[in-house]
C-alpha cells in the first residue's frame, strides 16, 4: 500500500512528461493543471495508505 | 497614485488587522492551557503549546508557519521573473506531503515518548552523542536565522506599497510580536495563525477570480506572460527548456525533503497531540498547496494588467495597488505582514527551544529545571528576533537571501541523522556526524564556487547535468556516511534498535 506513495514522486519529477502547453483546461495550459491536478491526486492516495493503516491498527 | 504619498485608507485597515491579532497574541497565553499535565512554566508549555494541539490547530499552524509571508511575495516574483521555472514551488509543496506522512508520525513516537522537545533531543536521545547533538542544534538555528530575516522583508514590501517609509513601522511591528512571543509561546502564533490564514485565502480566492475576469480570463493573462517571456528571451517561458528539466525536478525533491528538517516546522511536528494528528494533516495541508499554486499566478498576472515594478518583490503589492479599492489592498497587505508574524513566531521559538536544550543544558547548566528552560528559551526568542532585525536594518538584502539559500543547503544534511534511525538502526553517530561535515563543507564550497547559486552543473563528457547543490550534497553526505559505518563501524557505537 505504501508504494502508492511513490506516484505523485513519479507523476511530477518526471518532468519531460508534463512540459507542454497542450491539451489547456479552462486556459491554463497542461503544464499548470496537470500539475495542480496532482494535488488533490496526492491527498487521495495519502488518505487512501492512511485509512488501509487504520484498519491494520498502525500506533 | 504618487507611490510616495500614504494610503491612508489601505492603512487604517491595515493597522486594524493589526492591532487585532496583537490583542490575540497577548490573549493566547490563556488560552488552551486547561488540560495539560504539567501547567505553568514549563518549556512544554512555552514551546510547544502543551504539545497538545489537535488536527484543526496544527493544520491552521503548520500551514501558517510552512507557507510564508516571504513566499506570498517571492514565489509570485520568482515566477514573474523567469515562468515555468519558478513553478517548481508547486511539485515542491506537494511532495512534501507524502515525506511528512512516512516520517513525521514515527518522529513524534520517539520525541512523544522521551520527551523530546527538539531535533537534537531526538538525536541525542537515539545515539547518546554529544557531537552529533550540537551538529544538528547548530545547523538548526543557523539555517533559521536567515529565515526569520526573509519574513521581515516580507513584511517591508508591504508596508512599503502602503505608501509609508522609514524603518520605524517595521520596528514596531517586531517588538510587538516579540513581546506577546515572549509572554505566550507557541500559542500566540497557533492562535493568529486562524486569522492569517482565513485572510489570506480570502484574498486569494477573491485575486484569482476577480483579476482574470477583469483581465479576460486565464487564457489572456496566460498568453500576455507568453508574449513577455518571448520579448525578454533567455531561460523564461510558460514552459521549461530541456536543460531546466533537472534543476527543476532536484529543487522540488530537495526542497520538499528539507522541509520539515526545519526548527520550525518540528516545532508544529512537536506540539501535535498525537501521531493520527500529523497523519490527517499529511492529508489535508496540501489544501494550502492549491492557495500557493493560484498565489504564483499573480506572476502572469502581473503581465495581463500591465503592472511594472523596479524590483521583482514588489509584484504582488503593485498588482493589489492596480486592482483593487484601497480597503482590500489594505486588507491584502495585512494578511501578507500577519502571515509573516506567525513564522517569524515560530521560527524564534524553534531557534529558543534549540538553544536551551540543545546548548544551555549540556554545556551550560546540566541541572536546569524545566521552569529554568522555559525562562531561558524566552529570553533566548528575543535574542533571535533581535538579530534578525538587526541583519535587515544593518545588512544588504542579498546577504539575507544568500544565507536563506545556504541554510536551504545546510538544513538538508541533518535529514540522515535525524531520519535514518528511525527506520534503520545500522548507521553509528560517528558515520552520521562524518557525512553531516562533509555534506556541510562541501555544499557551502559549490554553492560558494558558483557565486550562491541554489544549482551545481556538472560537466560529463559534451554533456552538462544540473542540479540542486544541497541535494548533490546530501549524496555526498549519505555516500561517507555509509562509507565511514563499512569501515569504522565497529569503532563507533552502534545505536540500539529502535524499540524501545
Amino acid at each position: 500500500m505504501r508504494l502508492l506513495l511513490l506516484l505523485p514522486f513519479i507523476g511530477l519529477l518526471w518532468v519531460p512528461f508534463y512540459n507542454d502547453e497542450l491539451p489547456a483546461l479552462f486556459g491554463f495550459p497542461f503544464f499548470y493543471w496537470y500539475q495542480f491536478a496532482w494535488v488533490p491526486l496526492t491527498a487521495l492516495i495519502i488518505w487512501i495508505v492512511y485509512k488501509d493503516g487504520l484498519k491494520k491498527g498502525v500506533e | 497614485m504618487n507611490s510616495s504619498s500614504i494610503n491612508w485608507t489601505a492603512l487604517g485597515v491595515f493597522i486594524f488587522f493589526f492591532a487585532l491579532v496583537t490583542v490575540m497574541g497577548f490573549w493566547a497565553s490563556r488560552w488552551q492551557s486547561g488540560g495539560s499535565a504539567n501547567k505553568g512554566a514549563h518549556l512544554d508549555e512555552w514551546g510547544l503549546g502543551g504539545r497538545n494541539f489537535g488536527t484543526w490547530i496544527t493544520w491552521f499552524l503548520v500551514g501558517g508557519d510552512f507557507y510564508t509571508a516571504y513566499t506570498v511575495i517571492a514565489v509570485p516574483a520568482l515566477v514573474y521573473a523567469v515562468g515555468a521555472y519558478g513553478f517548481f514551488a508547486l511539485p515542491y509543496t506537494i511532495l512534501v506531503y507524502p515525506i511528512v506522512f512516512l516520517i513525521m508520525p514515527k518522529l513524534w513516537h520517539a520525541a512523544h515518548k522521551a520527551g523530546h522537545v527538539t531535533a537534537a533531543d531526538v538525536v541525542f536521545g537515539r545515539y547518546k552523542s554529544r557531537k552529533l547533538e550540537l551538529a544538528i542544534a547548530l545547523t538548526g538555528v543557523v539555517a533559521t536565522m536567515p529565515y526569520i530575516a526573509l519574513q521581515l522583508i516580507g513584511m517591508e514590501v508591504v508596508i512599503k506599497a502602503l505608501g509609508v517609509t522609514g524603518e520605524l513601522p517595521l520596528l514596531a511591528a517586531f517588538v510587538i510580536l516579540a513581546l506577546y512571543t515572549y509572554s505566550a509561546g507557541l500559542r500566540a502564533p497557533a492562535l493568529i495563525a486562524f486569522v492569517k490564514d482565513l485572510m489570506i485565502y480570502i484574498v486569494v480566492l477573491v485575486a484569482v477570480v476577480l483579476v482574470p475576469m477583469k483581465l479576460g480570463g486565464y487564457g489572456v493573462v496566460f498568453a500576455s506572460a507568453r508574449d513577455a517571456f518571448a520579448a525578454k528571451g533567455g531561460a523564461t517561458g510558460l514552459t521549461l527548456k530541456p536543460a531546466q528539466f533537472l534543476p527543476f525536478a532536484s529543487l522540488a525533491l530537495g526542497s520538499a525533503m528539507a522541509a520539515f528538517m526545519y526548527p520550525h516546522t518540528l516545532t508544529g511536528i512537536f506540539a501535535a497531540k498525537s501521531a493520527d494528528t500529523i497523519r490527517k494533516n499529511a492529508v489535508f495541508l496540501p489544501a494550502y498547496t492549491v492557495l500557493l499554486g493560484l498565489i504564483a499566478l499573480l506572476g502572469y498576472m502581473a503581465y495581463a494588467a500591465g503592472v511594472k515594478v523596479e524590483a521583482n518583490n514588489d509584484i504582488v503589492p503593485a498588482l493589489f495597488n492596480a486592482m483593487f479599492p484601497s480597503w482590500f489592498s489594505g486588507f491584502a497587505f495585512a494578511a501578507i505582514a500577519i502571515g509573516a508574524l506567525v513564522p517569524a513566531a515560530v521560527m524564534s521559538i524553534g531557534a529558543a527551544n534549540l538553544f536551551t536544550r540543545n546548548f544551555w543544558k549540556p554545556y551550560v547548566n546540566p541541572n536546569v529545571s524545566a521552569e529554568g528552560e522555559a525562562k531561558v528559551a524566552k529570553m533566548v526568542s528575543l535574542v533571535v528576533k533581535f538579530g534578525a532585525l538587526v541583519f535587515i536594518l544593518f545588512l544588504p538584502t542579498k546577504f539575507a537571501l544568500d544565507l536563506q539559500l545556504l541554510g536551504g543547503v545546510w538544513i538538508l544534511q541533518t535529514f540522515p541523522a535525524l531520519v535514518f534511525g528511525l527506520f534503520v538502526g545500522w548507521f553509528g553517530a560517528n558515520a552520521l556526524l562524518t557525512g553531516w561535515a562533509v555534506g556541510i563543507v562541501g555544499g557551502s564550497w559549490l554553492a560558494y564556487a558558483d557565486g550562491i547559486k541554489p544549482v551545481h552543473t556538472f560537466h560529463i563528457g559534451a554533456d552538462s547535468y544540473t542540479l540542486y547543490t544541497g541535494l548533490i550534497a546530501l549524496a555526498l553526505n549519505i555516500v561517507v556516511a555509509v562509507a565511514v559505518q563499512l569501515v569504522f563501524g565497529k569503532g563507533g557505537a552502534k545505536a540500539p534498535a529502535l524499540k524501545r
